[in-house]
């Protein structure tokens, strides 16, 4: 990483056009990848966000015809699809692509292509999956595809097949993406900044990025058994042929819990980062949270069949995985203890990412509580399948991660964009948000003890659900409203001016260094780093704020070039799995094709001028 | 000659004498995984086969275990390298194994349990 | 990733390619190790299904036929001792690479995918031999689980033999100098990767019963 000023007559850093559609398909720039992640996760949240409207609408009043039971199967399974794969993971992406590189002080990823082969295979997942829509074969059977409700049998359909595709596309997305940030976070860093001076989210990222690695190649191989279930008639998940439904299951979660700490660190990390910002105040015991933050997420693999408490597994298995549910209960209270500790005796900035932070530490307790209690057997035996887990876990992913994201949208808003969002607007989002959200999903809690089950189109009238329906429909409508109230603030603050400053809120991490929003060498020099909360550091030895960084002519300093593999070779995987799922019915030329696509794209990928010492000319 | 950038080869990088002996090494480990599979299981197996039976899957998972280490610590230099590359190799593997044997446990189980009307 | 600056400035002192191949393998391990569950777990179970059968003897109870067991210890135990080899040859041509002695490379990197290419070659007659005497994907949990998982280890070794090809064409053309042999070292790190999941897959599939 250069850092030396050369000379005017160096070529410019910047190759390539800096405008327009081909330079954001081509580019190879962080920045511009996490833009890339933020607005299509955003896109596809509002998706997940018509879906459940959809839902709230038929719940609104019992026998309700408003959907039929086809459709509403397909809403509540793409609801939680889109939220999990399409909303939450990619928004937690955005963040790493933006800040990571940042934070440590890196001008980019470890594998610039390659981050952005994993947003095109992203995007290319997520829309394949909502293809499904056009054919009228939405995935019905469930986020979770329990088998063998699955299986060709009992889902003859396209229907699970765009789903089994649509998350293996997914998946290769993730995996290249973990291997990206994995290496950057321990290669990448600037001089200086051992691993526990780190940014405690670089910390929690980091540790998703080992869950994802660890995680996705189990979902990975129960898809391929149901793929071949289901194209290719073996019999994994069939009973009738000496397979067990069960097996799924198992498979399914202990990639699933892993997954619900995926979605759960990177906001953890955001709040860890807001809250000593906004309390000016250092995080309180910064070791311990990134300690339980490694503990949760490796015990994160020993409790997967908590989930599957009522499917007979036996007392043994029963009690082992209740006392492991019960002890993660205790990293994640040194959490919220040490975020308590944080803001105690800070002086607050009363500002829009902290009443989110706050927000987030309110509702994912209560999120815990509830987990907590599902945690054990025999109250589970009630709990599961009914609305009580539904509120669990809308308090930990909403409450949670989508509280916790949005924290981190208002606090890095200023360093992405270059302007401060509207601190009023921000203010009505979040009461409206926080409002409109317990309406929606605290009366769940009630009604799922009083037995109303999940995944289920309809309600009689004669079992007292419905006035608490129709307020949680309320509720939905009004979140509605809560995130209209943000697109009209990011479409108001993009009209006006550009004028962020570096240091909006008094950071302490070297994002907070750099212009906002950055240039495209982020660091003019490589900063060096001396202890934790670098930029605090820097600017208590000053005796007072930094001025305002220029941007530099970023002369000399090597840039990656922009290029068009990634996209290809994205394409090509897509392809693969696309044409797989044609493949019965179409032949099998069509996957000789998309692998020769593949090919074409990492062959020209791997040996691309200016990037490769292979190619004869430099 | 150049040599390769900041590399750890230097120290106590192997030769292809001791790679040929560790291969020499493989290759007997593997004759005696199917010398035991023939001496336990195999047309001739006697008596002596049928004592061992028990011992059957531990030995020969032993021997398996350690060619995978052979091929691990020299091959693939993890003797020599960093010590971040064999715990980003052994940690997964130790994930893997408690999978593999919690899955075998627990859908055994699973059966048993299902069989004896649960 | 530009190859052009010349030391290693990582924070580990390590190349982020190197690293990045580790961590690929690392979580390929879990793949690995989940398909081999599902045969373990299957495993417990499939004799109740119809034949043939690895290492039982099975009679068609409708006709009476008696199918011999299928596994065929002989062709695969040259088929992993050629594996084996290949890892050794590899290792033998890496430090060819390292030591910019293109003909010792060229030499055992050929060798090298000569062993790989064979090990495909009986893992495919072994599948058409398999499939002749009726086990099929769909014919019993054995097939179906069998199949599967040296199906995929046998893709990731046709993808390392064409890596491996692409290498050699790189030296072919002296485009594999001592200083570029990290990029042969990572490429044989995924076959010796290859290599030990077959070390385990080997007494697993064909020796334990």
């Amino acid at each position: 990483m250069a850092t030396t000023v050369l000379g005017h007559e160096q070529t410019l850093p910047a190759h390539g056009a800096k405008t327009g559609l081909w330079s954001w398909i081509t580019t190879v720039d962080h920045k511009r990848i996490g833009i890339l992640y933020g607005a299509t996760a955003f896109f596809f949240f509002l998706l997940g966000g018509l879906e459940a409207l959809l839902i709230r609408i038929q719940l609104a009043k019992p026998d309700n015809n408003f959907l039929s039971p086809e459709a509403y199967n397909q809403l509540f399974t793409m609801h939680g699809t889109s939220m999990i794969f399409l909303a939450i993971m990619p928004l937690s992406a955005m963040f790493f692509n933006f800040m990571i590189p940042l934070q440590i002080g890196a001008r980019d990823v470890a594998f610039p292509r390659l981050n952005a082969f994993s947003y095109w295979v992203f995007l290319l997942g997520g829309l394949y999956l909502n293809v499904s829509w056009l054919f009228g074969a939405a995935p019905d059977a469930g986020w979770f595809g329990y088998a063998n409700l699955t299986s060709k049998q009992f889902s003859p359909g396209l229907n699970v097949d765009f789903w089994v595709i649509g998350l293996q596309i997914l998946g290769v997305s993730s995996l290249a993406a973990a291997v990206n940030f994995f290496t950057t976070v321990l290669n990448l860093r600037a001089p200086g900044m051992r691993l526990m001076w780190m940014p405690i989210f670089t910390w929690m990222s980091f540790i998703t990025q080992i869950l994802l690695l660890l995680a996705f190649p189990v979902i990975t191989v129960a898809l391929i058994l149901l793929m071949f279930d289901r194209f290719f008639g073996t019999g994994f998940y069939v009973p009738a042929a000496g397979g067990d439904p069960l097996l799924w299951q198992h498979l399914f979660w202990i990639f699933g819990h892993p997954e619900v700490y995926i979605l759960i660190l990177p906001a953890f990390g955001i709040i860890s980062e807001v809250l000593p910002v906004f309390s000016r105040k250092p995080l309180f015991g910064y070791a311990a949270m990134v300690f339980s933050g490694i503990f949760i997420a490796f015990l994160g693999f020993g409790v997967w069949s908590h989930h599957m408490f009522a499917t007979g597994m036996g007392p043994i298995a029963d009690t082992y995985f209740s006392l492991a549910t019960m002890l993660i209960a205790i990293p994640t209270g040194v959490k919220i203890f040490n975020w308590l500790g944080t803001i105690w005796g800070g002086s607050l900035q009363y500002k829009t990412p902290l009443y989110f932070a706050l927000g987030f530490i309110a509702m994912f307790i209560i999120g815990g509580l509830s987990g907590v209690m599902h945690a054990s057997p025999p109250a589970d035996l009630q709990q599961t399948d009914t609305y009580f887990i539904v509120a669990h876990f809308h308090y930990v992913m909403f409450g949670g991660s989508i509280f916790g994201l949005t924290a981190g949208a208002y606090y890095w808003w200023p360093k992405i964009f270059g302007r401060m969002l509207d601190e009023g607007l921000g203010k009505l989002h979040f009461w409206l948000m926080l409002i409109g959200f317990n309406l929606t999903f605290f009366p769940m809690h009630i009604v799922g003890l009083l037995g109303m089950p999940r995944r289920t189109y309809t309600y009689p009238a004669a079992l007292g659900f419905d006035t608490l329906n129709l307020v949680e429909t309320v509720g939905a409508f009004i979140l509605m409203v809560a995130f209209l109230v943000f697109i009209y603030n990011v479409i108001k603050t993009t009209r006006g001016p550009r004028n962020a400053p570096a240091d909006p809120w008094n950071g302490a991490t070297l994002e907070w260094s750099i212009p906002s929003p950055p240039p495209e060498w982020n660091f003019g020099q490589t900063p060096q780093v001396h202890s934790r909360d670098p930029l605090w550091e820097t600017k208590r030895a000053r005796g007072g704020p930094l001025p305002e960084p220029s941007p530099g002519t970023g002369a000399g300093i090597h840039i990656p070039n922009p290029s068009y593999w990634p996209v290809v070779s994205a394409i090509g995987v897509t392809a693969i799995f696309a044409s797989l799922m044609m493949a019965h019915k179409t032949g099998y030329w069509g996957v000789i094709v998309a692998v020769s696509i593949l090919f074409f794209g990492l062959y020209n990928w791997l040996f691309e001028k200016g990037y490769s010492e292979f190619t004869t000319e430099h | 000659m150049a040599h390769p950038t900041a590399h750890e080869h230097e120290a106590g990088h192997p030769t292809p004498g001791t790679y040929a002996k560790i291969g020499l090494f493989l290759f007997i480990l593997t004759a005696l995984e199917v010398g035991l599979y023939e001496i336990t299981y195999g047309e001739h197996a006697g008596a002596f086969g049928h004592e061992i039976q028990p011992f059957f899957v531990p030995l020969l998972l032993a021997l398996s275990a350690v060619k995978f280490a052979l091929v691990a610590m020299f091959y693939m230099h993890l003797k020599q390298d960093s010590r971040l590359f064999s715990g980003v190799f052994v940690f997964p593997i130790i994930i893997a194994a408690v999978i593999i044997f919690s899955l075998m446990v627990l859908m055994a189980y699973h059966w048993a349990f299902a069989a004896s009307g649960g | 990733m530009s190859d052009h600056a010349p030391a290693l400035e990582t924070s580990t002192g390590l190349d982020s390619r190197k690293l990045a191949i580790w961590t690929f393998i690392g979580s390929e391990c879990l793949f690995f190790a989940t398909l081999i569950s599902n045969y373990l777990v299957h495993k417990q179970q499939w004799l109740t299904g119809p034949g043939p059968f690895p290492h039982e003897v099975w009679t068609d109870p409708a006709t009476g036929k008696v199918l011999e067991p299928i596994i065929e210890i002989p062709l695969v135990t040259v088929g992993t001792a050629l594996l084996l080899f290949s890892s050794l040859f590899i290792v033998l041509a890496l430090y060819g690479a390292q030591k910019g002695r293109r003909g010792m490379l060229l030499g055992w990197l050929g060798a090298t995918i000569l062993c790989g290419l064979f090990f495909v070659g009986m893992q495919v007659y072994e599948f058409t031999h398999f499939v002749h005497k009726g086990l099929t994907l769909q014919r019993n949990m054995f097939g179906a689980s069998f199949f599967v998982l040296t199906g995929f280890h046998g893709t990731h070794v046709t993808i390392g033999v064409i890596w491996l090809i692409t290498m050699f064409i790189l030296a072919l053309r002296k485009q594999l100098p001592s200083t570029r042999s990290l990029n042969l070292e990572i490429a044989a790190l995924y076959w010796h990767f290859v290599d030990v999941v077959w070390v385990v897959i080997f007494p697993v599939v064909y020796l334990i019963k």
